[in-house]
């Protein structure tokens, strides 16, 4: 039985035929739309979440399936104290496949521990979320073709950002990236991501905290929020909030090609002016979302279309 | 000083000064109920001085936690007053119920009756990794 807590789970060619799948998906749905019949798919959503939760339920209603969950710890016998473990075993007598999200980092991989269905890591707190890295890099590799030869900014939390530390990771598997780290001192990316996949696999990267800069150079620009939730004191979340707001203004300096994501919810760090502009992708790479968890699902259930 | 050699038990040997009261603690040594001496800075020609701690038991020893205080320690078995084994330890993979997490965030902190498991993510700087949420432990 195969779980997905981590992206690094996945082998670079298991990445690669989830995407090659997701985009035969996104070409022939109909093919998919009955794989998954008789299938359940719970969705234990012990923090709040809307695009995850969603496009959870309707990549397993699109491929003929069912789901049932809850949508925030104050509905399930958490509240009442229950322990992970025992609502994972409680849930495996009811469903062939579980998306969870929980608060507590590392609370997939005890789940994972009792359970005798497949589990997926839907976002343990500020730890691992493996299905947005495959969102990003299904996203990436519809805009670009390919995952090589490209220069990728990452610009706001990069210290909180789970999704950045993802994504990084995933992106360190393939030639002739450069990444370029955009963020205030006090969010930069931490050390032990420099020190165990930049340094050690000789990866091209540079630091800086100036948007502007960086901005001609980029051929892709990852956006993050600064997450209110990650910080213990509010004085610093208010301080840090708005440091980088992408405009038309910022992007007059940007390639004509370049490609904007962003892993939404966003909050300033985008301005609405942007959405418009055809190098805005972060609606669209929302949408990816769907197809390449319709692959995932199928993989670790073993179905094929 | 003289401390009695033992007939039958074990000998935590190479211990690197200061480190017995760690290893005491951390095999549970004060739950036996047979002889155990501890013999802090005893003189070594290898090490200069050393931590000795003699057991008049043999009972089982997680080797895991020997390794990951110090690799350097030997555990030598006495039959009859006899060595007769010697083992050596090495830094073991996995740490399980030795270390606990001190993530705030982490499961095992809010569920403290989950196994804690730290996994060995760097040989060379002798990190361990939280198998829940990946916090780092430098030994």
């Amino acid at each position: 039985m195969r779980n997905l807590l981590n992206i690094t789970d996945l082998t670079t060619g298991e990445i690669d035929e989830l995407i090659t799948v997701a985009e035969d998906i996104i070409a022939n749905p109909e093919k998919y739309q009955d794989v998954c019949r008789r299938k359940k798919l719970a969705t234990l959503f012990f923090e709040p979440s809307t695009r995850t939760r969603l496009s959870f339920e309707a990549a397993m209603l699109d491929l003929g399936g069912n789901v049932l969950g809850f949508s925030e710890a104050s509905s399930s016998s958490t509240s009442k104290g229950e322990t992970v473990g025992d609502t994972i075993r409680v849930v495996c007598g009811y469903a062939d496949i579980i998306a969870m999200r929980h608060p507590k980092e590392g609370a997939p991989y005890a789940a994972a521990q009792v359970a005798t269905k497949p589990i997926i890591n839907a976002g343990d707190g500020g730890h691992n979320h493996p299905t947005q890295t495959l969102t990003d890099l299904l996203t990436i590799h519809r805009e670009r073709g390919s995952f090589e030869n490209f220069t990728i900014g990452f610009c706001g939390d990069l210290k909180f950002g789970r999704t950045v530390h993802s994504l990084v990771s995933a992106l360190a598997r393939y030639t002739g990236i450069h990444f370029v780290f955009i963020s205030p001192e006090e969010l930069k990316l931490p050390r032990y991501i420099i020190d165990n996949t930049l340094d050690k696999q000789h990866l091209s990267y540079e630091e800086t905290n100036s948007l502007e800069e960086a901005m001609p150079r980029l051929d892709m620009l990852y956006m993050t929020r600064v997450q209110r939730e990650r910080f213990f004191n509010e004085a610093d979340y208010i301080r840090l909030k708005d440091t980088y707001i992408l405009d038309p203004e910022k992007l007059e300096a940007a390639k004509p090609d370049l490609c904007i994501l962003h892993p939404l919810p966003r909050v300033n760090e985008i301005s609405v002016e942007v959405d418009n502009d055809p190098r805005a992708r972060y609606f669209a790479q929302a949408e990816n979302g769907k197809f390449i968890r319709m692959a995932l699902i199928m993989k670790l259930l073993g179905l094929k279309a | 000083m003289k401390i009695d050699s033992i007939q039958n038990g074990i000998v935590l040997d190479h211990i690197q000064a200061g480190r017995s009261m760690e290893i005491y603690r951390l095999l549970g040594l004060n739950r036996l109920d047979c002889s155990v001496a501890i013999i802090k800075n005893a003189r070594s020609t290898q090490m200069g001085k050393k931590d000795i701690i003699k057991i008049a038991d043999r009972i089982d020893i997680n080797l895991d936690v020997l390794g990951f205080v110090d690799p350097g320690i030997t555990v030598d078995i006495i039959e009859n007053g006899e060595l007769v084994e010697k083992k050596h330890v090495q830094l073991p993979e996995k740490l399980v119920n030795v270390l606990k997490c001190k993530n705030p965030r982490c499961i095992t902190v809010s569920e403290p009756h989950l196994r804690s498991e730290f996994l060995l993510t760097d040989r060379e700087k002798r990190v361990y990794s939280c198998a829940y949420c990946d916090t780092r432990y430098h030994r």
